[in-house]
């Protein structure tokens, strides 16, 4: 099983060097790049099949020709490699970032001349130390070896590219309010459209990209779209980073074919539950996605199967729930982080979040009445998607709504109980 | 003292703070990395140093005061010697982080959001910080803690004097 985004990583926890990294095929992918056109390199992304691994999905071949050519709207273009992993339960561009730093650079090096960009930014999030100083030092290196600066490798490409450490706020992660971030601005989230492809960053076309996304790019451009393609087992192409925490055996972060099954994942690589304790549900991507439950153990996880079964592929890393956890203790830790990290900007989620938190509380508390649960329903429609700026309170929304679904009888025994039935 | 010598901004940090904003359209944007920076020789953003940022970078002191106190990792209350920023997010919740907290608020003698009276800690909860397969976890000042067990902090704090 090829394992092209971590095979290299150094297992004694240091980063792959440039030398190191080019011995292994490292750059094989720009130069490759250099020689076709930029909308040859943006066809060639479209037809692998590499869709937005920080969430969301949005195929990145097709992100990137939405961008106006220099042609139609003159530069500066912008490119921000999205860094911030602030989703409750994630942790995986962190591997990358602190053990591949050139993998990103090259990706971001390569989506920077298909969309003929001049300048881009690492927005990385704070407490990433070890990710920060391998990335600067990597950069570093590029400049000194040619792959970045002035003329590229003689292709007659220039691109500069520098890192921006976040002061924190989950909201940063959103791409328009991380551009607001960058502006050196509150990280509000900005109506769309216009989308950023086409005024983002100071009014400019910008793409926002995750880590991981990025990742994926050289090996598209150095092996090829039918090698990429066969590394998955769905419609879409590659591999996919895949986590899992919570009360399993052996919590941790493996690269495997897209598409694999959640049972795998849990069972196999995290090793199952620990022993006395039953799984119950997962949230299957973070923090903001529809609880799973043990019903739903062999769907295949990548994003359409994900999404059949109700809920989303997120970020891919599993949140585990287990029969000795309290699901409305856990909401109820969820929604706190939301109202928390809402930045306020517009009234459904500003209100509806500090709310909904309070009702939890309650609940959990033995204070909760029958009609609490019809409110959350109502709750849960008001900050669905369409209502709000951006996708925080719709997401905000997601692990409640499922489990007022799934585990509706553990919320009415609170209430009947006039207590946690858990503590 | 002459008024030069109490201003927070020294002319180094000045030219610094010039050279992040001359790389962008319009002076503001320097005004995280700025902040940033103001606390990196300080510690914490006070008043004052909001005002000299406000006439060089040709904001208003609000409109700095806006961003400042929108980031939650720029300080505008003093900090202890040593910060510790504990994670209070989902994995580590199931992870039992509750009991790390209640142990450091019992030992410390404080509440979330409160400096020891000796200077020494200053104990904030903090969202996920991405290492959620070695939960619990924590920050003191750099250094990230993680897979805790109540018998372990007397012997991390001790680390920080």
């Amino acid at each position: 099983m090829e394992k092209p985004l971590t095979a290299h990583i150094p297992k004694d926890g240091s980063w792959l060097r440039l030398k190191d990294y080019e011995r292994v095929g490292g750059y094989q992918g720009l130069r490759q790049a250099l020689k076709m056109t930029p909308k040859e390199v943006i066809d060639m992304v479209k037809d692998a099949g590499l869709r937005g691994r920080g969430g969301a999905g949005f195929a990145t071949g097709l992100k990137w020709s939405l961008v106006p050519t220099p042609d139609q709207i003159p530069g500066p273009h912008y490119l921000i490699a999205n860094g911030d992993e602030m989703e409750p339960g994630t942790f995986k561009d962190r591997l990358l970032l602190e053990g591949n730093p050139h993998q990103l650079i090259e990706g971001m090096i390569i989506g920077a001349y298909a969309i003929q960009a001049e300048f881009s930014y690492v927005f990385l999030r704070w407490g990433y130390q070890f990710a920060e100083k391998a990335l600067e030092e990597a950069i570093h290196e590029a400049y000194e070896a040619g792959y970045l600066g002035k003329n590229i490798l003689g292709s007659g490409f220039s691109h500069e590219l520098s890192v921006h450490i976040s002061a924190g706020r989950y909201i940063c992660g959103e791409e328009t309010a991380l551009i607001n971030a960058l502006e050196g601005k509150r990280a509000n989230p900005r109506a769309k459209p216009p989308f950023p492809v086409v005024s983002g960053f100071f009014g400019r076309p910008t793409v926002v990209n995750n880590i991981e996304t990025l990742s994926n790019v050289p090996h598209i451009l150095s092996k090829g779209v039918s090698w990429y393609k066969s590394l998955s087992k769905c419609e879409d192409g590659g591999t996919k980073l895949y986590g899992v925490s919570g009360k399993v055996k052996r919590p941790g972060l493996w690269e495997l074919p897209l598409g694999t099954s959640f049972r795998e994942i849990l069972e196999e690589h995290a090793g199952g539950m620990r022993d006395g304790y039953q799984f119950k549900g997962a949230l299957p991507g973070g923090g903001s996605t529809d609880f799973i439950t043990a019903e739903h153990l062999d769907v295949a996880m990548d994003y359409n199967s994900v999404a059949k079964v109700g809920s989303r592929m997120g970020t891919g890393t599993i949140i585990v729930l287990d029969d000795k956890t309290c699901v409305v203790g856990m909401v109820l830790n969820l929604e706190h982080f939301f109202a928390q990290e809402s930045c306020g900007w517009c009234t459904p989620c500003r209100e509806g979040l500090p709310w909904t938190e309070k009702l939890l509380l309650a609940l959990e508390n033995g204070e909760g009445k029958m009609e609490d649960l019809k409110i959350f329903d109502d709750l849960t429609r008001y900050m669905g998607p369409g209502n709000t700026f951006c996708a925080l309170a719709p997401g905000a929304m997601e692990p409640l709504q499922s489990a007022l679904k799934h585990f509706r009888a553990d919320f009415e025994r609170h209430i009947h109980e006039h207590r946690c039935p858990w503590k | 003292m002459d008024t030069q010598t109490q201003r927070i901004l020294t002319d180094d940090m000045i030219a610094e703070i010039r050279d992040m904003y001359q790389h962008f359209p319009v002076k503001k944007a320097a005004c995280i990395e700025a902040l940033k920076l103001i606390q990196k020789h300080h510690r914490w953003v006070s008043d004052q140093a909001v005002q000299e940022l406000a006439e060089v970078l040709d904001m208003s002191p609000d409109e700095i005061d806006s961003v400042a106190t929108f980031y939650n990792l720029i300080f505008r209350k003093p900090v202890g010697r040593h910060v510790i920023l504990i994670c209070d997010s989902v994995s580590c919740w199931i992870m039992g982080y509750e009991k790390i907290a209640d142990y450091l608020k019992q030992k410390l003698g404080i509440q979330f959001g409160e400096t020891t009276p000796d200077g020494r800690f200053t104990l904030i909860p903090i969202c996920c910080l991405g290492t959620c397969d070695r939960a619990p976890a924590m920050f003191i000042d750099e250094d990230l803690h993680r897979d805790l067990t109540v018998e372990q902090i007397d012997a991390i704090l001790e680390r920080y004097p």
